[in-house]
C-alpha cells in the first residue's frame, strides 16, 4: 500500500519478514538504542564538573559534617551528553507530531519565548534583590498581568500562583476570605460532574463539601439545575467554561445571575480559555475569578509534567482579597507588597508560594502575546476552534458524538460507542494510535462519557497535518470494525517498549533504584 | 502570523467542510453580549526583532546576579551551571512534551523522574521520593497537611528559624484548611525550646536546617522530642548544596523532607519556576501527594516506567485526593537531575566544600569590618552579621555601589524590630577573592 505521498505503508515483504528475524546481538536496533539508569552506567569518582578542593577546607558546621557516602553516581560530560540525549529519543513530543490532547492543550512553543527568559536580566535575578535593581522585572510582571485583565475583562490579576490547580486554589480562598469578610460561613461548593478532578479535590482542601452538578443531555450545566442546588449554604460553583466536553456554557449569564442572587461567588476554571481569547472576556459573562494556564493558553512549554503558571484574574468584589506579594506603582517606580505589615496590603489572604511566581514563565507567555498581538491571539483562538471543528467534520461519520453534531470549541469529544462489539477498548484504540505517529487523544476524561476520547488538535497544526491525523483515525475506526482486532490489542508494537504493566507497577511500588547488593541483603 | 500554519484559503476550505459560512457561526453558544470585536488598548502582533528590543529594554533594567558581587540568599542561590545543562533540557523532545499519560512513547521523561526520585532520596537520605512539587514553599505546605493525615492530628509547630516566606505559606494553607499552627518567635530554634511547645496534639514540627540565618541545627534531638508525642519531624532544606557537606534528615529521624533543588541546575529566574523536593519513610507513601514514578514491565518483560499510585491523586479521586496537585516540574527536575549527575559523589561533595570555604571567607572578611558581628555558630553557605545601621539601608548603599550584599531581615520580618540590624548574606562558589574584597571595601566605606 502506499501512502499520500506515495512512499509504501509497509516494508517489502521480504524485508519485513527479514527484519523482524533479526536479533540484535545489543538488544539496540539500529538508532533505537537502549539506556541504563545513571546509576547503572555512572560512577561514584566520575565527574562533568571540574572543582578543585581548598587546601586547607574549613569546618564550621558544628557536629553535623556529612559521615558515609551518599551513593551519587556521576557521569563526564560526554557520557552525560549521550545518556539524556538517548533519553528525549524515547519521547514524543509537539515538535515531533499531532499532540491532540484534549484538555491538557499541547501547541507550538516559539523558542523566541525561551531566548527571551534567557535573557540575564530575567533569569539571572534574584527574588530578594533590592527593587531598585529590578524595576524591568516587575516591569515586565505589571505589563503582563495588563494583557490579562484585559483580555479577561477583569479588573485584577493575583500572578504569583504556580500551577493551574494552584491558582484554582488562590482563587478559591480569595472568595473564602470575601465571605469571611462579610462574617458568612458557607459550606458547600457545587461543581459540575464534568470538571476537572482538581476542582472538587480544591475545594474539599478548603474544607467545603462538593455538591455534584449533572448534566442536562446536550453536555451543559442547566441554569434551573444550579438553582435547585443554590442554598444560603452554597459559597461558590466551580464551572469550566468552555467546559471539557468541549462545548460553551450558552447559559453561563444565567447561571453567573442565580449564582450571585444566591449570594454566592462564580469560579471559572479557565483551562480551556484558550478557545476564546480575543472572542469573549470571563468579566463579561459574571466569573468572580478565573485561573489561566499559561502553557495552555500562551504556549509557556509544558516539559514533560511542568513548570506550570496560574495566575488568577479577580473580579471587583474579590480584588481586595488578592494574595501577597502583588505589585504597586510608588512614587520611585514600582514596588512590591511582601508582607501583611505594608500599609497597603489592604485584606490580602496570606502567601501562596515563596518570592512572586514564576518569573520565567511570565517571560515566555509575554513574549509570546507581544508576538502575537491582538489581532493574532483573537486569529489564533479561531483557528484552534477551526481545527477542532474540522476534525469532528472529518471523523462524525464513522466516530460517535454523545451530544450530536454541535459546534465545538477548541476540543472535540467523542466516546467509545462506535468501538461496539470490536472488541477493541478505548485504551487500545489509542495505544494503535502510537503505532500510527500520533500522540493518543485525552481518554477515559471527562469522566461523565462512557469511554471519552476528547482530541484538540490547537491552532498549531496545519490542514495537511489535519487530514492525516483523520484519515489515520478513518482507517484505524474501519479496522476496528472490520474485526482486525490483533492490530490493538496488543499495540503499540512499534515503541521502544512494548504495552507497560501499570497494575504490577501499583501493586509492587518500585520507586528509586537501589543497588543489586543491597537488594540481595534485604531480600535474605 | 508566523506562529499560524493556516491561511485564508484553507480557513475558507475548512469551513465549507464543516458547513459554515463563517467561523463566527462555531461561536453560536457565546452569548452576544460577551462578544467583542477587538481589544483596542492592546497592541497588535510584533516580529521577532520588535520582540526582543521591547524585552530585551526590560531586562537591560534588572541587575544580573552575574554582573556584580552578588552575596544574596535566604532561599534562592547563585550557582554555577554547566552550559551541558541546558541545552539538554532545551531537546525538543523534553522541553514540548506533556505529562508522560502514554508511557510507552514517555519513557524518556519517565525514566529520569525514576532517577530524579533516587537522587532525591539519596540526598535527604529518605526512602522515597515525589517526582517532585512546584517548590519548596509549596512542597512545605503539602508536608504539613500530609502530616495531619498521618498522625489525625491538626497542629503544627513551626521553628523560628523557618524561612518566612515558607511559613507564611504553612500559615496560610493551614488557616483555610482549619488547622492551628503555632509559630514560634525566630529566637527558638534551639531543641528545647521546641520541644517545650510540643504536646498531644502535635501532627508535626517544621524545622529548616541550616535555618534562614544560616545557622546548622542538629535534628536528632528535636525528632526524639516530636516522636516522643507521636508527632513527626519536617525538615526543611533550602539550599540543596548543604546536603553534601552535611548530614542527611533521614539519619537526623526526619519523617517528611522537603526541599528547594533551584541551587542545581534550576537558575534563580526572580523566584520561579523551581523545583521542590519531597522525599518521606516507605511506611507513609500512600500519604504522600503529588506524583511519581515506578519502575514496571512491559509485555516481553523488558524494564519500562509508569507513572503510578495515581489512585491518591485528583484525577482520579476527586474530593478524596491527597492534594489537589496536577503538574509536578518536569523540566526542572530534569534540570536538577543532569547537573546532579555531572556533579556526581565526589562533585557534589566538591562543590559542598568549596561553598562552605567560601562563606568561610567571607564571613572572616565581612566580621573584620569595624562595628560588624557575625552572628552565627555554625553556617554552611549563609550567615549573619549585625550592622550598626539598619540593614535594608546598608543592602541599599551597597546596590548603589553595584554589590549586592544580602537580604536584610527586616525585608522578611518587618514586625521584628529588634532584628532591623541583621544581614542574611549567603556566598557560594560563583564568588572570587576579588567578590569578597569589593563586598567588604564597600561595606567598610559604608559603615564609616
Amino acid at each position: 500500500m502506499m501512502n499520500r505521498e506515495g512512499r509504501p505503508t509497509t516494508p517489502a515483504a521480504d524485508a519485513a519478514a527479514i527484519g523482524d528475524q533479526i536479533e540484535t546481538f545489543t538488544g539496540n536496533r539500529g538508532l533505537e538504542i537502549e539506556e541504563p539508569l545513571l546509576f547503572e552506567i555512572g560512577g561514584r569518582e566520575k565527574s562533568g564538573v571540574d572543582i578543585d578542593l581548598p587546601e586547607k577546607p574549613e569546618n564550621r558546621l558544628g557536629k553535623m559534617a556529612r559521615g558515609g557516602e551518599i551513593g551519587l553516581a556521576g557521569l563526564s560530560e560526554p557520557e552525560a551528553m549521550r545518556h539524556y540525549v538517548r533519553l528525549s529519543r524515547r519521547n514524543y513530543a509537539i515538535d515531533l507530531g499531532v499532540y491532540p490532547l484534549g484538555s491538557c492543550t499541547m501547541k507550538h512553543n516559539p523558542r523566541l519565548n525561551e531566548r527571551m527568559a534567557r535573557l540575564p536580566g530575567f533569569a539571572d535575578i534574584h527574588p530578594l534583590q533590592p527593587e531598585s535593581t529590578v524595576q524591568g522585572a516587575l516591569e515586565l510582571i505589571d505589563t503582563l498581568a495588563h494583557w490579562l485583565k484585559t483580555l479577561t475583562g477583569m479588573p485584577a490579576v493575583a500572578m504569583s500562583p504556580k500551577a493551574g490547580a494552584h491558582g484554582e486554589l488562590c482563587g478559591m480562598m480569595a472568595i473564602r476570605a470575601a465571605l469571611e469578610a462579610r462574617g458568612d460561613k458557607r459550606s458547600i461548593v457545587l461543581v459540575p460532574e464534568s470538571a476537572h478532578g482538581t476542582n472538587p479535590a480544591t475545594a474539599t482542601y478548603l474544607g467545603y463539601t462538593v455538591q455534584p452538578i449533572p448534566a442536562r443531555a446536550d453536555g451543559t450545566v442547566d441554569p434551573e439545575e444550579v438553582k435547585r442546588h443554590l442554598t444560603p449554604e452554597v459559597a461558590a460553583i466551580m464551572l469550566t467554561n468552555p467546559n471539557t466536553c468541549g462545548l460553551f456554557e450558552r447559559d453561563v449569564i444565567a447561571i453567573a445571575d442565580a449564582v450571585h442572587a444566591a449570594g454566592a461567588f462564580f469560579y471559572c476554571d479557565g483551562a480551556n480559555f484558550n478557545a476564546i481569547v480575543g472572542k469573549a472576556r470571563p468579566g463579561d459573562l459574571g466569573v468572580d475569578a478565573m485561573h489561566i494556564n499559561l502553557h495552555k493558553t500562551f504556549s509557556t512549554p509544558h516539559g514533560g509534567g511542568g513548570p506550570g503558571a496560574g495566575p488568577v484574574v479577580l473580579s471587583e468584589a474579590l480584588a481586595p482579597f488578592a494574595p501577597l506579594p502583588f505589585i504597586v506603582h510608588g512614587k520611585d517606580g514600582f514596588r512590591l507588597v511582601e508582607t501583611e505589615q505594608d500599609p497597603d496590603a489592604g485584606q490580602a489572604f496570606g502567601r501562596m508560594t515563596a518570592f512572586h511566581g514564576q518569573m520565567g514563565m511570565y517571560v515566555r507567555a509575554l513574549s509570546y502575546m507581544l508576538s502575537h498581538g491582538s489581532d493574532g491571539l483573537r486569529q489564533a483562538s479561531e483557528d484552534a476552534v477551526l481545527n477542532a471543528n474540522y476534525v469532528r467534520a472529518g471523523l462524525e461519520d464513522l466516530m460517535s458524538l454523545p451530544f450530536g453534531k454541535r459546534p465545538s470549541m477548541h476540543e472535540v469529544l467523542f466516546d467509545d460507542s462506535f468501538l461496539k462489539g470490536t472488541g477493541v477498548t478505548t485504551l487500545d484504540f489509542a495505544k494503535a494510535m502510537i503505532d500510527e505517529g500520533f500522540h493518543p487523544m485525552t481518554v477515559y476524561f471527562p469522566l461523565v462519557v462512557h469511554g471519552a476520547m476528547l482530541i484538540e488538535p490547537t491552532e498549531s497544526e496545519s490542514r495537511a497535518s489535519l487530514d492525516q491525523f483523520v484519515s489515520a483515525l478513518r482507517n484505524l475506526v474501519e479496522a476496528a470494525k472490520s474485526g482486525d482486532k490483533s492490530r490493538f490489542t496488543g499495540a503499540p508494537y512499534l515503541t521502544p517498549v512494548g504495552r507497560l504493566d501499570e497494575t504490577r507497577a501499583a501493586r509492587q511500588p518500585v520507586l528509586r533504584w537501589r543497588e543489586p547488593r543491597l537488594h540481595r541483603d534485604a531480600a535474605e | 502570523m508566523r506562529y499560524l500554519p493556516l491561511n485564508s484559503d484553507d480557513r475558507k476550505a475548512m469551513l465549507k467542510t464543516i458547513g459554515v459560512s463563517s467561523v463566527d457561526e462555531l461561536y453560536a453558544d457565546v452569548p452576544a453580549r460577551a462578544r467583542i470585536e477587538g481589544l483596542v488598548d492592546l497592541p497588535r502582533r510584533a516580529s521577532e526583532m520588535e520582540v526582543e528590543r521591547t524585552l530585551g529594554r526590560m531586562a537591560a533594567k534588572n541587575m544580573a546576579a552575574g554582573q556584580v558581587p552578588f552575596f544574596v540568599g535566604a532561599g534562592a542561590y547563585k550557582h554555577h551551571v554547566p552550559a551541558t545543562v541546558d541545552h539538554l533540557i532545551q531537546r525538543s523532545e523534553f522541553l514540548t512534551s506533556y505529562t508522560p499519560y502514554q508511557p510507552e512513547i514517555s519513557q524518556g521523561t519517565l525514566q529520569y523522574l525514576f532517577e530524579f526520585q533516587t537522587q532525591v532520596a539519596l540526598l535527604t537520605g529518605m526512602e522515597v521520593a515525589n517526582a517532585s512539587m512546584y517548590d519548596g514553599s509549596t512542597g512545605c505546605g503539602e508536608a504539613v497537611l500530609m502530616a495531619e493525615r498521618v498522625t489525625r492530628r491538626s497542629k503544627a509547630i513551626l521553628s523560628g528559624g523557618l524561612h518566612p516566606q515558607y511559613r507564611a505559606v504553612v500559615d496560610n494553607l493551614s488557616r483555610f484548611g482549619g488547622s492551628g499552627v503555632i509559630a514560634l518567635p525566630s529566637a527558638i530554634t534551639d531543641r528545647e525550646d521546641i520541644a517545650a511547645h510540643i504536646d498531644d496534639e502535635t501532627a508535626c514540627v517544621v524545622v529548616q536546617t541550616p535555618n534562614v540565618f544560616g545557622e546548622v541545627i542538629d535534628l536528632a534531638p528535636i525528632a526524639e522530642a516530636a516522636h516522643a508525642k507521636g508527632a513527626l519531624l519536617i525538615a526543611v532544606v533550602t539550599e540543596v548544596v548543604s546536603l553534601g557537606a552535611l548530614k542527611s534528615p533521614g539519619e537526623m529521624g526526619a519523617d517528611i523532607v522537603v526541599a528547594e533543588g533551584q541551587s542545581l541546575g534550576v537558575g534563580l529566574n526572580f523566584g520561579g519556576p523551581y523545583v521542590g523536593l519531597f522525599a518521606t519513610r516507605e511506611k507513609f507513601l500512600r500519604q504522600m501527594p503529588g506524583r511519581l514514578c515506578g519502575e514496571t514491565v512491559d509485555a516481553h518483560g523488558r524494564r519500562g516506567f509508569v507513572l503510578t499510585l495515581s489512585t491518591r491523586e485528583q484525577h482520579i479521586r476527586r474530593e478524596k485526593a491527597t492534594s489537589n496537585i496536577c503538574t509536578n516540574s518536569g523540566l526542572c527536575c530534569l534540570a536538577f537531575t543532569i547537573h546532579l549527575s555531572l556533579l556526581g559523589e565526589e562533585g557534589f561533595r566538591r562543590l559542598a566544600a568549596l561553598n562552605h570555604h567560601n562563606a568561610c571567607l567571607l564571613a572572616d572578611a565581612l566580621g573584620g569590618v569595624r562595628g560588624v558581628e557575625v552572628l552565627n555558630r555554625s553556617f554552611f553557605n549563609e550567615f549573619t552579621i549585625r550592622t550598626p545601621r539598619p540593614g535594608a539601608e546598608v543592602i541599599a548603599a551597597l546596590a548603589d555601589r553595584g554589590i549586592l550584599g544580602g537580604v536584610p531581615v527586616s525585608r522578611l520580618r518587618p514586625s521584628e524590630k529588634a532584628m532591623h540590624d541583621q544581614i542574611i548574606v549567603a556566598a557560594t562558589e560563583v564568588n572570587t577573592d576579588a567578590d569578597r574584597a569589593a563586598y567588604k571595601a564597600a561595606l567598610s566605606e559604608v559603615l564609616a
